[in-house]
């Protein structure tokens, strides 16, 4: 009887702390863990009897690649909960701080964490002493995005600018137009992405996934929608409760979650773009298309491809919006508090982030549920390292474990999200 | 043509001992001239290639696990060897100090001098301060670079 073993305890290159271990028996999966051992953070516990308005700041800081989606689920849940409408120039600037944090993340990850992977580089340092030029763009795309997350949240780590109900400062247009020239750049630098990770190597590996993203009528989604799949899923954000259930691993302090009575399901980018394409901008889809972009796309490799085509049109969102701006009379809107219970939902860089608060009369905080899209995604992490490591048996050990954590960073996976940290484990016998 | 000299401060003030870095910092801008650069960071990779590019030398503060005693002080001079990655793996984020400043090597951008003091950390518990030999070290730390910086003649007392 052989048996192998492939252990990866500490993954590189993924924002937090995880492991891999997976046991392979006479030339089967025996187990297999995507281990998330990043400690428990209890933030839905200890939001209860804060008040309403502290949720946007507190639960933003559960991730510091993210924070604006937190910030963004919170407000809406709080909105929702309280009836207020967001319109006009409010809601674009919304949507533009969302396109600053889609550009800061995915320009980390596809070229200074994944493209090490499709190059044979260990890490990004690697890549930039042969390819200099490549970090370099990723440098500045980067910087374009932490410049908008900057203008509009006060800082660009952990903004601090963002309310229920709008903003404390709005910026002036003046402020809005020195951002075009770094954007305009941005986006060049982005279309070219999209060209060169279409021209990757990718591993011929298919699954039949259930996409899930939210979807709008008139745009590409960030703050609303409702929540649709490719298996016929179309509900609004207040049902999720209702079609989606979390369950404990023992292994992981992320708990699994699934569509109830369905398998695993997969969100971000790649589900983004393949329900959505026709929302994206024209020259998002003119690139993606140039570049030989299939839908739908079943192969997650490809997502580092679906990453860059959201950097065009983030690019060319935010763009739009500076263009069209004027400066709001007041930045946040008026309400009133009320005991209520509230749903957010919107498209972190990673994919759906739902939030959920109860509120009293007091306007404090008495139940609070947040399901950020990595543990949304560790089903369909472990199913696909099952059929890649099942159709992969022959490769020797080390390109094998290369290529599982290749799979695993197709998610781009968040683990201090998702326990609101990653190392790898294969063993065969 | 390039300024003279920067201090960054590296951590997480609400962090136990990550927060020494930034300490150290507050301390420095404390004593030193309004003209001396000293900003305060979380550390990003991004932010500081894009800072440091324009200084001729550059000096970084940051909380480090070797091992070592608590308060222990470590000294790196950057242009000379890559810094030990297993010290500073302080931060949950994918892209370290080691990463940024292995970056800016490859690509050209490391400041002409690069000293990085790590300060050996106790713990890392949320909301307690410096311990006390982190404590002691970041004062030491202070006096060390303030005299690095050729300030030396203005300290008090």
């Amino acid at each position: 009887m052989r048996s192998r073993t492939i252990k990866v305890d500490w993954l590189a290159r993924v924002e937090g702390e995880g492991a891999l271990h997976v046991k392979i028996k006479n030339s089967k999966v025996a187990d297999l863990k995507f281990r998330i051992f990043e400690p428990p953070r209890f933030f839905e516990a200890f939001m209860r009897g804060r008040k309403y308005s502290e949720a946007p700041d507190i639960t933003a800081r559960i991730c510091g690649i993210c924070p604006v989606a937190y910030q963004m689920s919170a407000c809406h849940a709080m909105e929702d909960a309280f009836g207020v409408k967001m319109d006009g120039q409010l809601r674009a600037l919304r949507r533009l701080i969302y396109c600053g944090e889609w550009i800061e993340s995915h320009a980390l990850h596809v070229f200074l964490l994944h493209a090490p992977d499709f190059l044979g580089y260990e890490d990004a340092i690697q890549i930039a002493r042969d390819h200099p030029d490549i970090v370099r763009r990723a440098l500045q795309l980067k910087k374009a995005g932490n410049s908008l997350v900057a203008l509009l949240g006060g800082r660009e780590i952990h903004p601090i600018n963002v309310r229920v109900g709008g903003f404390y400062r709005v910026p002036t247009r003046r402020e809005m137009a020195a951002l075009t020239g770094p954007l305009e750049e941005a986006r060049d630098i982005a279309v070219e992405a999209v060209r060169w990770t279409a021209a990757l190597p990718f591993p011929e590996f298919e699954r039949d996934y259930e996409f899930v993203a939210m979807i709008h009528p008139d745009e590409y989604p960030f703050n609303e929608g409702r929540l649709i799949s490719n298996r016929g899923l179309d509900i609004p954000v207040c049902e999720y409760d209702k079609h989606f259930a979390e369950q404990q691993v023992a292994y992981s302090t992320a708990l699994h979650s699934q569509i109830e009575n369905r398998e695993a399901y997969f969100v971000g980018p790649l589900a983004r773009v393949n329900l959505n394409f026709d929302k994206l901008s024209p020259l998002a889809q003119k690139t993606a298309r140039a570049a030989g972009l299939r839908l739908p796309c079943q192969n997650p490799f490809k997502s580092i491809i679906a990453r860059c085509v959201e950097l065009v049109y983030a690019c060319d969102e935010a763009l739009r919006i500076i263009a069209e701006y004027e400066m709001p009379d007041q930045p946040a809107v008026q309400f009133q508090p009320k005991a209520a219970t509230g749903y957010g939902c919107t498209e972190a860089p990673r994919g759906i982030l739902y939030h959920r608060y109860r509120i009293d009369d007091q306007g404090l905080i008495a139940d609070a549920r947040i399901i950020p899209p990595t543990s949304q995604n560790q089903g369909s992490i472990e199913a696909d390292l099952r059929e890649f490591i099942s159709a992969n048996l022959k490769l020797p050990n080390k390109k094998l474990q290369w290529q599982c954590e290749q799979t695993i960073r197709n998610y781009d996976p968040c683990i201090s999200c998702s326990t609101h940290y990653l190392n790898l484990h294969i063993e065969q016998t | 043509m390039k300024s003279q000299v920067l201090i960054i401060g590296i951590g997480n003030p609400d962090r136990g001992d990550d927060a020494v870095g930034v300490i150290v910092a507050q301390r420095l801008r404390q004593r030193l001239p309004a003209n001396v650069p000293i900003l305060q960071t979380t550390g990003d990779p991004g932010f500081l290639m894009e800072t440091w590019k324009t200084f001729e030398t550059v000096i970084l503060i940051d909380a480090v696990r070797s091992g070592a005693a608590p308060g222990t002080i470590h000294r790196f001079d950057a242009n000379e060897s890559p810094l030990p990655a297993n010290f500073f793996r302080c931060s949950t984020h994918a892209l370290g100090i080691p990463e940024a400043i292995e970056l800016a090597r490859a690509l050209g951008d490391i400041p002409p001098k690069l000293i990085v003091y790590g300060i050996e950390a106790k713990d890392f518990v949320t909301g307690t301060g410096l311990s006390a030999s982190v404590e002691q070290a970041a004062d030491q730390v202070v006096k060390l670079i303030f005299s690095v910086v050729g300030c030396a003649t203005a300290i008090q007392g």
